[in-house]
């Protein structure tokens, strides 16, 4: 038997007081447990979603917060698009690696989920959406010009798998529907980020479609804006281009490309770039700047400014009140045992008259504090990750977002001793209460 | 010698702030194995003296010397200490935790001495008749076991000095001798003195050496 012992045998004795003031403790660990796991995934999903590409680029006008959430969150639409051109340069550029075009605005209908669909290349698919983090596909990666790989999302809601067809809606207006129909090729294991609830197609079917190509006379004097070129000779130079299109307008008609729409009237709404260093990258953004054409951000230096001062408050605010149903948990133990004091005051003479030292009684009571807060948090801790292992399916089920119940926010380390402190500060008083017992008077009242 | 009291005085302070003394002994010892029985008045300072003895309370001034230490002298971190170790205590109210069984209770005497022996408190309990019992709390005992129990706790670090405060007031008739009884054996046999505070004649004519409190100790004439 040890003092440890001693101290349980008493919580074991108002088991009810005990387990209930214990109990609050828990509950308030686990909504802390709770908001923090939750917190920290919608953090991630925010921060992450977009980090496995170095800069995203897009036209300049717009916020670098509206081409980021436009491009990786699907949330909003661009300000602008990037000419064909500008793409095929940036390729050239000696510091990129990589450079995937999204091309975006297409949805499916209001019936599939209003889902955004992106034209896009296969090798989209080979960068990383995350760190360290590949896309798992089933199915084939956009082999045929209208193939399409969709999201995890996107088949759940429409119960799509591979080989079903749709059409897109363009814009997103409900009654400006392509004829062309779309097969599903592949699907995308859930990954937690927006791209679970996207429809990925062919650049070159997303091309193929009325529409998509932006007028000649206008691409020409966007080209001859942005680059300074001379719009007389652009003008001769697309003059066949220009005649089509005229005598379509004429007739009511649209302009059929045969092999392809040209690059001048092709454009790319946001490019996705690796870079070869974190230097390149600093020059490209910088010289990209310097221009008028297009800008690049980092996505996640981006988001993360949006989480600190959006959603990090949130998280603050919940952090505080969750912090104050704990202490108010802690205030339950501290009057539990208080009050319990009264009672015990033979207890403790007894044990004082047994040899008990008033330091070895007073450690007693502030075992039993330890004891209850602690364990109430270890409880809660469970509890808490509990309850995120048991929402998590739901929340995945109803809104996609993929919750490791299992995983761990550092803060979390810091419970454990700010539980400690408080169970010392709760077992201080009643512990004084026993250090000052007058045995000879307990004993014999 | 086991106990020796030299010149103890003890006084508390009236409602009106004036000195009440209450023990005023110049002399009072027990050897080493020896039963003596001590009988007084109510409210004679019984309690007090058995207080000063085991340490709980400090004289105002005087030896007191157990088992050749003056714990007078001893801080009170030792001092609990040493009366762990070395003495004994049956209360006349058994004094058990409710909440611990009745071998925990022996066991929770030995814990602030630091000499846990599992089988020494089980072989007490079978010395006092309780081998059966041990895992009943004390709610589940009846009162002669309880202070069986407790006469078993005070013997549980081989104490020098027992000290029993009316051991079989709470006790009825059929079980006082049997408690008495076995309380006397256990502290020959663990070669233990005894000082045993009674106001029962019963009791005492048991004794070879009866002591009155008021044959030794003089508080009126330390007012």
């Amino acid at each position: 038997m040890n003092l440890l012992t001693i101290a349980w045998k008493s919580i074991k004795q108002r088991l009810l007081a005990s387990s209930l003031t214990a109990l609050s403790v828990a509950l308030g660990v686990a909504l802390m447990i709770a908001v923090l796991v939750i917190n920290g995934v919608v953090g991630r999903i925010f921060s992450q979603s977009g980090s496995g590409y170095d800069l995203v680029v897009g036209a300049q006008g717009g916020s670098e917060l509206q081409l980021v959430l436009s491009s990786i969150y699907r949330i909003g639409k661009p300000y602008d698009n990037l000419p064909w051109r500008f793409y095929e340069e940036l390729q050239d550029y000696a510091g990129v690696d990589q450079v995937v075009p999204l091309c975006f605005g297409d949805t499916t209908s209001d019936e599939e989920g209003s889902f955004p669909i992106i034209g896009t290349l296969p090798r989209f698919f080979g960068l990383n959406y995350a760190p360290d983090r590949s896309f798992g596909i089933k199915g084939e990666i956009l082999k045929g010009t209208w193939d399409a790989v969709i999201g995890s999302e996107v088949a759940r809601v429409n119960g799509w798998d591979i080989g079903s067809e749709f059409k897109m809606v363009h814009g997103g207006v409900q009654d400006h529907v392509h004829d062309e129909r779309f097969t599903v090729r592949g699907i995308l294991a859930p990954t937690g980020t927006p791209n679970d609830k996207t429809v990925y197609i062919h650049l070159r079917g997303f091309f193929m479609l009325d529409d998509h190509a932006k007028p000649a006379s206008e691409a020409i004097e966007r080209i001859a804006t942005l680059y300074g070129e001379d719009i007389g000779e652009l003008r001769t130079k697309y003059t066949d281009l220009l005649t089509k299109e005229a005598a379509a307008q004429k007739s009511g008609q649209h302009v059929h490309h045969h092999g392809g729409i040209p690059d001048i009237q092709k454009e790319v709404t946001a490019l996705l770039v690796l870079t070869k260093s974190p230097s390149a990258s600093f020059f490209l953004t910088g010289k990209l700047r310097e221009g008028v054409i297009a800008q690049a951000v980092n996505p996640v230096s981006v988001m993360y400014q949006l989480m600190q001062n959006l959603v990090g408050n949130v998280r603050y605010a919940l952090m505080v009140l969750t912090g104050l149903i704990i202490i108010v948990s802690g205030i339950g133990i501290f009057v539990s045992i208080y009050n319990s004091m009264s009672d015990r005051k033979r207890e403790i003479a007894i044990m004082r008259a047994l040899g008990a030292s008033r330091q070895q009684v007073f450690s007693i009571i502030l075992l039993e504090a330890i004891v209850l807060t602690l364990g109430g948090g270890l409880l809660g801790l469970a509890l808490g990750h509990g309850l995120v292992f048991a929402a998590a399916p739901i929340v995945a089920t109803r809104s996609g977002l993929l919750i490791d119940p299992m995983h761990f926010e550092t803060i979390e380390l810091w419970i454990i001793p700010a539980l400690l402190a408080m169970a010392t500060l709760i077992g201080i008083l009643p512990g004084l209460t026993a250090y000052r017992t007058d045995v000879a008077k307990a004993l014999y009242d | 010698m086991s106990l020796l009291l030299q010149d103890v005085r003890k006084s508390y302070r009236e409602p009106d702030g004036s000195p009440l003394p209450v023990l005023n002994i110049a002399r009072f010892e027990v050897k080493p194995a020896e039963q003596v029985a001590l009988i007084g008045q109510s409210g004679g300072g019984k309690t007090t003296l058995l207080n000063v003895i085991s340490g709980i309370t400090s004289p105002d001034s005087g030896l007191v010397q157990v088992d050749g230490v003056d714990i007078t002298r001893l801080h009170e971190v030792s001092r609990d200490r040493f009366r762990a170790e070395r003495i004994g205590i049956v209360f006349q109210t058994f004094n058990l935790l409710p909440a611990f069984s009745a071998l925990e209770n022996v066991l929770l005497g030995m814990t602030f001495s630091s000499r846990v022996d599992r089988k020494y408190a089980r072989n007490l309990l079978e010395q006092v008749g309780l081998s059966h019992r041990l895992n009943h709390r004390p709610g589940q005992l009846s009162v002669g076991e309880q202070q069986r129990v407790s006469v078993a706790r005070a013997l549980a670090n081989r104490p020098k000095l027992m000290l029993a405060d009316e051991p079989t007031a709470s006790v009825d008739m059929a079980h006082q001798d049997t408690i008495l009884s076995l309380l006397r054996t256990a502290c020959s046999e663990n070669n233990v003195s005894l000082l045993l505070v009674t106001h029962s004649p019963e009791v005492s004519s048991q004794f070879e050496r009866v002591e009155e409190l008021t044959a030794f100790n003089k508080p009126e004439a330390a007012a």
